[in-house]
Order: C-alpha cells, then sequence, then structure tokens
C-alpha cells in the first residue's frame, strides 16, 4: 500500500563520494554569499573549482538535490497555507487532477488517513489563497481543513544525512 | 492569519526573491549572473541577500538535497494533540531532534482534526520512523493526548515556491 512513486532510482546516501557526500549535507546552510561561493567551498574542501561545479551540476541533473540558494521563511513574502481534502477513493484521481491545475498549488501529496490529499498553496496575499481554497472546496464538494501555519518551532539548518 | 508583522519588502529585494527562489544557477559567479538578469550591480544583490538573510526572511543559503531521491522513504508527517498552554516549550524540544525536518504549530478542527502539533519525520523505512515516533512520544509524556502518523503514499506534485509577476 506504502509503495511510494518511484519514477526515478534512489540511492542511498553512502554511495555517493566523499566529495559528492560533502556537498550534498555540508553546505544546506552558510552557502557562501561572496564573488565566487563555488570557488570557496573548492578552497574549503581542497579540491579543483571547476570539479566543484561539475559535481554539482551532476547532483542537480540527477535530482539528489531540488536547488542551490536561498530557502525563505514561511508566510515572509506571499502567503501559504496547508490543506487538506477528505476525498473518497473513486475520485482521488480527477480531484488531485483539478487541483493540481491551479498554479497556486506547489505540493501535493496523497496520504494514509481519511483526509487523503495534503497540498499547499502559495499565493501574493491570503484573499488569493482563500480564494483558491473556495474554490477547491466547491469544485471537489470534499470537506478541506485549512492549517495555516500558527508557529514553528524548528532551526532550520537543513537535515543532517548522514 | 494575521498580516501585521509581515516585513517589508521593497521592489529590489522582491525582484531578487523572484530571481532566486528557485535556487542559484550553478556557475562560477551566481549572484553576478542574477545581477546581470535584474540588471543591478551585484555587490547591491549580495548586500540586500545579507540583509534578507539577517532579518530572516531568508532562513538559510544552501543545498537543499531531495530527501526522497536520497533514499528518505518513510516520509511520516506526525500529528499530535497537545495542550495549548504547553505547545511552545513542547514544540521547541521536538523541533530540535535531529530526525525532525519541520515542526510547527496548526490550529484544531474539531471534531474531524484534533491535533495541533505537526512534526515532519525522515528515515529509510517505517520501522525506522516508528523508532523515533517511540522518541517523540516519550518526550511529550502525558501531554499526548492523541495522535497519528500520515505516511505520504504518493507524491503528486511537487514544484518551488513560485511568487513571481505579483504585479
Amino acid at each position: 500500500m506504502s509503495q511510494q512513486d518511484t519514477d526515478y532510482k534512489t540511492f542511498e546516501y553512502d554511495s555517493y563520494t566523499e566529495l559528492e557526500q560533502q556537498l550534498l549535507n555540508d553546505f544546506q546552510h552558510e552557502f557562501p554569499l561572496s564573488s565566487q561561493p563555488f570557488f570557496d567551498i573548492a578552497r574549503k574542501l581542497g579540491v579543483e573549482p571547476e570539479l566543484v561545479i561539475e559535481t554539482f551540476e551532476n547532483l542537480k541533473s540527477s535530482g539528489a538535490i531540488s536547488r542551490v540558494g536561498p530557502v525563505f521563511k514561511p508566510n515572509s513574502i506571499g502567503s501559504s497555507i496547508l490543506a487538506a481534502l477528505k476525498v473518497p477513493h473513486d475520485q482521488l484521481k480527477e480531484t488531485a487532477q483539478m487541483v493540481n491545475s491551479y498554479p497556486e498549488i506547489n505540493h501535493n501529496y496523497e496520504r494514509e488517513h481519511q483526509f487523503n490529499l495534503w497540498f499547499v498553496v502559495t499565493a501574493e496575499n491570503e484573499q488569493k489563497l482563500d480564494f483558491v481554497l473556495d474554490d477547491i472546496e466547491k469544485k471537489s464538494e470534499c470537506p478541506l481543513l485549512r492549517l495555516p501555519l500558527l508557529d514553528a518551532y524548528h532551526i532550520d539548518l537543513g537535515f543532517n544525512l548522514k | 492569519m494575521p498580516d501585521n508583522n509581515k516585513p517589508v519588502l521593497d521592489e529590489t529585494d522582491r525582484r531578487i526573491v523572484e530571481a532566486t527562489q528557485a535556487g542559484l544557477p550553478v556557475t562560477a559567479r551566481p549572484y553576478h549572473v542574477i545581477a546581470e538578469q535584474l540588471e543591478l550591480d551585484p555587490e547591491l544583490v549580495m548586500q540586500r541577500i545579507r540583509q534578507l538573510l539577517e532579518s530572516g526572511i531568508i532562513r538559510r543559503i544552501g543545498v537543499v538535497p531531495n530527501h526522497y531521491k536520497l533514499g528518505y522513504r518513510a516520509n511520516g508527517m506526525t500529528v499530535w494533540d497537545v495542550p495549548d498552554d504547553k505547545i511552545i516549550e513542547l514544540g521547541n524540544k521536538i523541533g530540535s531532534l535531529n530526525f525532525v525536518s519541520h515542526c510547527y504549530h496548526r490550529p484544531r478542527h474539531l471534531p474531524d482534526w484534533p491535533y495541533n502539533l505537526f512534526a515532519m519525520v525522515h528515515a529509510h523505512t517505517k520501522e525506522k520512523t516508528n523508532q523515533y515516533i517511540d522518541v517523540i512520544k516519550d518526550i511529550l509524556g502525558d501531554s499526548n493526548r492523541q495522535h497519528t502518523v500520515l505516511y505520504s503514499t504518493r507524491i503528486l506534485k511537487k514544484t518551488g515556491m513560485r511568487i513571481g509577476n505579483t504585479q
């Protein structure tokens, strides 16, 4: 039942080279804010800058890295909200497609629960969020949970892969 | 949610945010490339990003690994019903665990949804995830009135944040 959607191969962290592991794990925060950040990383690791850039490119194109760049605090630019729908099983596919059709939806997961469709809506402001959610609620004819973030407790330094 | 403590970003900040939210280019001088795209001075771009970092609007600059691709396939959204007057103390404890990537307070919706504390737990196997959940259970003790875990069974859509073209 819990078979994940494996469109692509996954690789254990341990199967990566030492340099790849360092680049994946050690620069999740404090990526240099300097003219030549990859050069700075190369110097720190004692390898050629070209190799660092090439390895990052490979990790990106293989999907091991989603991106390299700033991670923004939620709701500081625009507004976002987590929402969930309780969808009858035989309507899940079409409802998911309907939800995905909104450009404001950037995550949508099927989860094992009576509320089985979980998605994040991001828009310029809260009025726009409400508009999208009202629309989804009406079209789906399913119970909808609106779960805005009230407070965040984690220190976001990335996630230790080791 | 209240809007009153939203930071004020000027037009330059917004353009920098829009140009970088999908990631920096992997090239020798990434901030210069962004500056060129926006027809801004590279020093100004870096200075603005530094200010956004200092003010907390940017939480971090760094590599964003794809956990799923790296073998973390048992990603459970654990949700807990804890007393509201203890949630800050408990949230901070749970949020500091090294296997929790995100820990949030969200509203209950009774009777359908009694949970107010969310913690994302990442592991390679459900067995491991269950061990982690036991750790959280121990920390919460009697404050845990009920809880459940929602595993994702399918990723139906995943794209980066997109706030562009606000005009």
